[in-house]
């Protein structure tokens, strides 16, 4: 059972506590009617499946109920880092120099 | 909402009575007032009214007397008051604040408590519990929702052996009756 | 009784404490402390199990967690646990144990001709060669037989009657192993203020240390060092020894599991004790102290009772007062095979002589036994024993300058003891992550760079004997607690004397004369694997070890090759001319040792698999004789027979009588949303397909609930109480969901809105009061609503109160009569309930359930979503349309509604169907097809989705969706049956009062 940090809560909390909710930072458009329908259809279907770092979506159910981001990376399962829903999406290439340059 | 005028029978979701067994005391919870207060503008002049500051560190609860604030998320708290505050509590804070936006919801009868207390506490609650539960990590005060096996429930340490389980109504059996089960585990050990 | 080959004196077994036990039928002495291995062997008895594939007779092998061949079974009835290793089977008076896999007995099993079968036949590979035809036989014909035939134990029949627990638990520094390092470990980590658990498999602490003899630790017998430590671990309150306790598995971020056994070592447990508990242990840094496998030698027929590993040999006789046999040969190519050697001597056996398979025999375990008057030959082998059930002499061989081995002598014994060198149990390191190091010298695989908090001391990680164990293992213990955050040193090391430090080792098969196509020399002795197999395995191909292990299921058994990875990797490297690291190594998995599914499963079992939730009014249908079915954890009141009646009956019944009279329903289990702020009605804009910034407070609206995708998701009344709080329903299976749908939107896309929202499910009970003498059961028992038909119309929401309770009175109808819904907080709905019920006995009221309640809504065609829906279903295509705010600018799902795919004509649209005869009842779930007999391939047009006998259309119905559907009306379709299609017409899917007169009374 993974320890993952809730931002909101500032604390390592069990995965049980925890739900997925996909990929993050795919903003619903703002006036979807003007959106034309291929474009709508890759909003509403399509989503990336990287190996390695994954920026994506959970929220704390069995805790404070917020959702918040996370970047997992998802060869080793490790959560890098969570950051607070509205913060900017980090800077993936740097998380991954990073994590090379700690191993 | 429930006041003194009420003549209706009313029934507790537990059905079971307060008794220690191996050094743990199992009390089902008398009735509360409850309200859920959601809307952190509204947080600051509800402190006045309800006479204990809300508190704004994640995880914590604050009481005053009988009344009791837990936090359970950035703009979200549950309070609790004796059953005699149930006639005016909710009005007083609802015109206290009734120039901040917020939502404040009655829930007295969505949940119960479980109080749990004694020397064997800890390692009781452990049984279902994934949270480190030693005073250094969830010290007395300390307030959150959590995972009770396949139960959500909010876990509020009141002491430092007394514990204070809010379960949703319909959960509060199975949750009883998990931690009877393991409390008899634990006297027989 | 006396046991035979038990001591005069000596080892750690309480001769004051006498215990009985049977073994396949037959009773033995035991003592309280022994083990169902030692208490056999005290006994004489070797015989304890028949091998996998071949039926041999099998002996006992180790004295621990790696024994592969001596699995059996031990209790009665639902107690009855197959495959328990009997060298870990703790004794207790009145045990019950049998052996496996022989039939009709132990020293008579039919299955031994499979020994006798031609070379070949079940050899490397056989599952593949000889399973491949014909086709279908797999199935039919070798499966069955090969069950049968081969095989551990049967798993018992009845339901397990133990309970099982778990416990999460927290420590600043955990030690796997209560050996010398583990001790030491938990002692420094201990000693520094550290919170330390300390988990072991046995029954007692120490480990090695309880085998030793002879050695000591400051001036005490390691034994009594060991018994002095704990005692000094136990009056610690910081530390937790578990005994009995296996750790398993080493998962992510140092959380490990442990499973300790509480009851099977007793023979009358505390009824209310759990069998095992599960320990979920997360650790600040964890100390592995693992220990290591000796390694059994490859020579033909070692696998015969009697041929036993040195180590064991040497723990039955010190730490059990065990003899395990008069006459001993020892065939070592360590110096741990000259430390059992001694020690077997000095408890009187004979020893007759030592094959040293090293050429030099110099060491100080060969100079200790040659001082004690002990035969040791250099350069020697053991090339085959005699004896079938018992060993009963060996032939020794010698190795000359060349390699090849000369036939010896043969000796009279009735044990050969095997000291092949040691292999480090690094399962658990390797389960962490961490990355193995091979070592060239000793030739055995060792911790290298660590993934996690963790380090290994002692044998684990290669380093041998109790002074050097035990001065890393207070290293280790002293650097877990320092990373633990507490200022620790590692203390002095003992001072200890009289030791033999393991040292040597021998890989791979050892060389002997013989033809090697008529020997069986096992890798594997629990499934039956040869030297010869895996060199088979080599010569038709394959390369990598893990080819290897699975062509030939070397390490594929419930050991997981303790005792034959490592050999079996030699032999395949040997074979491929390759170094061992360069063959690779299998990997290790959890759990270390086989954990029963109970433990696993702790409270989560029986009734309290699930919680079982219940309505506030649930006593009083039970009371009344209710049939429950069980929705989600729901249990709700199906229907109420009386007495003769089944669920039929009772259904016509109730139905009529609602339309007669009036009816309750228990609606408890809606899901009820409160959402409340001044951007209440925005919000509900959003999220709903409706539009909700007109409603005026007082009133209702159905509301329908889409997906982003378009497709429906829920739907439910929604009340609207004030300008910003609304009271949303939800389905009851979709009351969670649809809160999380919503605090999806609110947090992460309508960040703008204030608006808060707050499950009020279990707050409201809910009583349904629903028919055309609805009002008059409740007009004398609201107090402030005024619920006549000119004040309160349908669809409308008052506050007040009834009996006295406040209340929220919603007028609604989901049966097509006049209905209220009575919401009063969920502690006094019995009581209203009851006070309802009291009055309606004037009005002939009838309590009804869930399936009349879908009767009675599908007469009037109202969906259920999830029956009419399954997640692609639009508004459109349910006839919905009236229920979207065409003028609102956007809402969840509306984009897709006009998406090409979601527009088509022949999208599956709800539709009624009557049979043509209007007895026939379709079954849910059934396919539409255009003609009675489609072609095989056919796409079906559509499927029913709700079938039932009306009462009020006096036949049955069903609706279905079907493509293009509502432009088929009044065509006639077909329902394929296994036993005839039927014909269907396609209808308006509403049977009954369709202009919706009676709810408007």
């Amino acid at each position: 059972m993974l320890l993952i940090r809730c931002p909101v809560c500032e604390m390592d909390r069990p995965e049980l506590e925890f739900r997925y909710g996909g990929e993050a930072h795919i903003a619903r458009p703002l006036d979807p009617s003007k959106v034309s329908d291929e474009e709508w259809a890759d909003f509403l279907y399509f989503r990336t499946n990287p190996k390695g770092l994954h920026v994506e979506r959970w929220r704390h159910t069995a805790g404070c109920g917020r959702f918040f981001n996370a970047v997992r990376h998802t060869v080793t399962d490790r959560f890098v880092t969570t950051y607070k829903s509205g913060e900017p999406r980090p800077d993936l290439e740097a998380l991954a120099r990073k994590l090379e340059s700690a191993r | 909402m429930s006041d003194a005028t009420i003549t209706a029978a009313r029934r507790s979701p537990l059905s079971a009575e307060a008794s220690s067994l191996g050094g743990v005391t199992l009390t089902p919870g008398a009735p509360l007032l409850r309200l859920i207060l959601r809307g952190a503008e509204a947080a600051e002049a509800a402190d006045t009214a309800f006479g204990a500051d809300l508190p704004r560190r994640p995880n914590r609860s604050a009481t005053a007397g009988e009344r009791a604030a837990l936090w359970l998320g950035p703009d979200e708290w549950l309070l609790l008051a004796p059953e005699s505050d149930a006639a005016s509590l909710p009005a007083s804070l609802a015109s206290a604040l009734a120039q901040a936006p917020h939502a404040l919801v009655n829930v007295s009868h969505r949940q119960t408590a479980i109080l749990v207390s004694g020397s064997g506490v800890e390692p009781l609650l452990n049984a279902f519990v994934p949270l480190e539960l030693t005073e250094a990590a969830f010290p007395v005060g300390m307030a959150t929702r959590t995972i009770f096996e396949k139960a959500e429930i909010v876990l509020w340490r009141t002491g430092s052996a007394a514990f204070h389980i809010e379960v949703w109504r319909s959960f509060a059996p199975y949750v009883w009756e998990l931690l009877e089960a393991v409390r008899r585990e634990n006297a027989a050990n | 009784m006396n046991a035979p080959f038990r001591t005069e004196a000596g080892g750690r077994v309480d001769r004051a404490r006498p215990l009985s036990f049977t073994f396949d039928g037959k009773s033995y002495p035991g003592f309280e402390g022994d083990t169902l291995a030692s208490a056999l062997l005290a006994n004489g008895v070797h015989l304890v199990g028949r091998s996998f594939k071949y039926h041999r007779p099998r002996g006992l092998l180790s004295a621990g967690a790696e024994e592969p061949n001596a699995l059996v079974g031990v209790g009665r009835g639902g107690r009855y646990t197959p495959n328990l290793r009997a060298t870990q089977v703790e004794l207790f008076d009145g045990l019950v144990a049998e052996s496996q896999n022989r039939w009709p007995s132990l020293g008579f099993d039919v299955g031994e001709v499979n020994d006798l079968a031609p070379a070949g036949l079940l050899s490397a590979g056989f599952y593949y060669k000889t399973f491949m035809a014909p086709a279908g036989a797999w199935k039919s014909v070798f499966e069955p037989i090969i069950r049968k035939t081969a095989g551990l134990g049967v798993a018992p029949q009845e339901p397990d009657p133990d309970h099982y627990t778990h416990r999460h638990a927290f420590c600043d520094v955990l030690v796997v192993g209560a050996g010398a390092a583990g001790l030491a470990a938990a002692l420094a980590a201990a000693g520094a203020g550290a919170r330390v658990i300390l988990a072991d498999e046995q029954a007692e602490l120490g480990g090695g240390l309880l085998s030793e003899r002879g050695a000591t630790i400051d001036g005490v017998e390691a034994s009594a060092w060991a018994e002095r430590t704990v005692a000094a671990l136990r009056a610690n309150p910081n530390v937790t020894l578990l005994t009995r306790a296996q750790c398993f598995g080493y998962y992510a971020q140092n959380f490990l599991g442990i499973v300790e056994r509480l009851t099977d070592h007793a023979s009358s447990p505390h009824p209310d004790l759990p069998r095992e508990r599960m320990w979920k242990v997360r650790a600040k840094q964890v100390v592995l102290a693992t220990g290591a496998i000796e390694r059994p030698f490859c020579f033909p027929d070692n696998d015969r009772p009697g041929v036993m590993l040195a180590s064991a040999a040497r723990t039955y006789v010190n730490r059990y007062g065990v003899r395990p046999g008069s006459r001993a040969l020892v065939f070592t190519a360590d110096e741990s095979g000259y430390a059992a050697a001694l020690d077997l001597a000095s408890a009187g056996l004979a020893v007759v002589c030592i094959a040293e398979l090293r050429a030099q025999a110099d060491g100080p375990g060969a100079r200790a036994a040659r001082a004690a008057g002990l035969a040791v030959h250099p350069s020697t082998v053991v090339t085959g024993v005699s004896g079938r059930l018992r060993v009963t002499g060996a032939t020794l061989g010698a190795i000359g300058p060349d390699g090849r081995v000369t036939p010896g002598q043969t000796v009279a014994c009735d044990l050969v003891l095997m000291a092949g060198g040691w292999t480090p149990a690094v399962h658990l390191f390797s389960q962490s992550r961490g990355k193995l190091r091979f070592d060239e010298e000793r030739q055995v695989y060792l911790p290298g760079v660590s993934a996690q908090d963790e380090r290994s001391a002692g044998a684990c990680n290669g380093t041998f004997g109790i002074a050097a164990s035990l001065a890393e293992g207070f290293a280790a213990g002293a650097d877990a607690a320092t990373k633990a955050g507490f200022a620790a040193t590692a203390p002095a090391t003992p001072d200890v004397k009289g030791e033999i430090v393991p040292a040597g080792g021998f890989h791979g098969a050892v060389p002997h004369h013989r033809d090697p196509q008529k020997v069986k020399a096992f890798v594997d002795f629990q499934n039956d694997v040869t030297a010869k197999d895996i060199k088979l395995a080599v010569r038709e191909g394959m390369r990598s070890i893990e080819h290897v292990k699975r062509y030939t299921t070397n390490g594929m058994a419930t050991d997981q090759g303790k005792t034959s990875n490592m050999q079996g990797l030699a032999i395949a490297s040997d074979a491929l001319g390759k170094p061992m690291p360069q063959v690779g190594l299998t990997t290790f998995r959890p759990p270390y040792t086989p954990v029963t599914f109970g433990a696993f499963a702790g409270h989560s079992r029986g009734l309290a698999f699930d919680p079982i939730r219940r309505t506030p009014t649930h006593d009083w249908a039970a009371a009344q004789g209710a049939v429950f079915e069980d929705v989600g954890m729901w249990k709700r009141a199906w229907f109420f027979p009386r007495r003769g009646e089944d669920m039929h009956a009772a259904v016509e019944r109730e139905c009529r009588q609602v339309r007669a009279s009036v009816g309750i329903f228990d609606g408890s289990t809606l899901g009820k949303i409160e959402v409340v702020g001044p951007d209440a009605a925005e919000f509900m804009n959003r999220l709903y397909t409706n539009p909700w910034s007109k409603l005026e407070p007082g009133r209702c609206r159905y509301g329908l609930m889409l997906n982003e995708a378009g497709f429906v998701m829920d739907d439910g009344v929604i009340g609207r109480l004030a300008a910003d709080r609304f009271h949303v329903t939800t389905t009851t299976g979709g009351a969670p969901r649809v809160l999380a749908h919503m605090e999806d939107y609110l947090q992460t896309e309508f960040t703008d809105l204030k608006v808060w929202l707050t499950s009020t499910t279990e707050q409201w009970a809910v009583i349904a009061v629903q028919g055309p003498n609805a009002r008059k059961v409740l007009e004398p028992l609201v107090e402030g609503i005024d619920i006549s038909a000119a004040a309160m119309p349908h669809m409308s929401l008052r506050e007040g109160r009834i009996c006295g309770v406040p209340t929220r009175l919603f007028r609604v109808s989901f049966t097509g009569e006049l209905g209220f819904e009575v919401n009063v907080p969920a502690d006094y709905g019995q009581a209203v309930w009851e006070a309802v019920w009291a009055e309606g006995q004037k009005h002939d009221m009838v309590a009804y359930g869930t399936e009349s309640m879908h009767v009675l809504r599908a007469e009037k065609g109202y969906i259920i979503v999830g029956q009419e829906t399954d997640g692609t279903v639009t508004p459109n295509d349910l006839g919905l349309d009236w229920a979207i705010g065409k003028a609102k600018p956007d809402f969840v799902g509306k984009r897709s509604l006009t998406r090409p795919d979601l527009v088509k004509a022949d999208r599956k649209q709800l539709v009624g169907l009557l049979t043509e005869d209007p007895a026939v009842l379709l079954e849910e779930g059934a396919q539409v097809a255009a003609v009675a007999t489609p072609v095989r391939g056919t796409p079906a047009l559509g499927h029913v989705t709700s079938a039932y006998r009306s009462p009020a259309a006096g036949r049955s119905i069903a609706m279905a969706l079907v493509a293009g559907g509502r432009a088929r009306k009044g065509q006639t379709l077909y329902v394929p049956m296994a036993n005839g299609a039927i014909a269907v017409t396609v209808t308006d899917p509403i049977f009954f009062d369709p202009k919706g007169e009676r709810l408007d009374v």
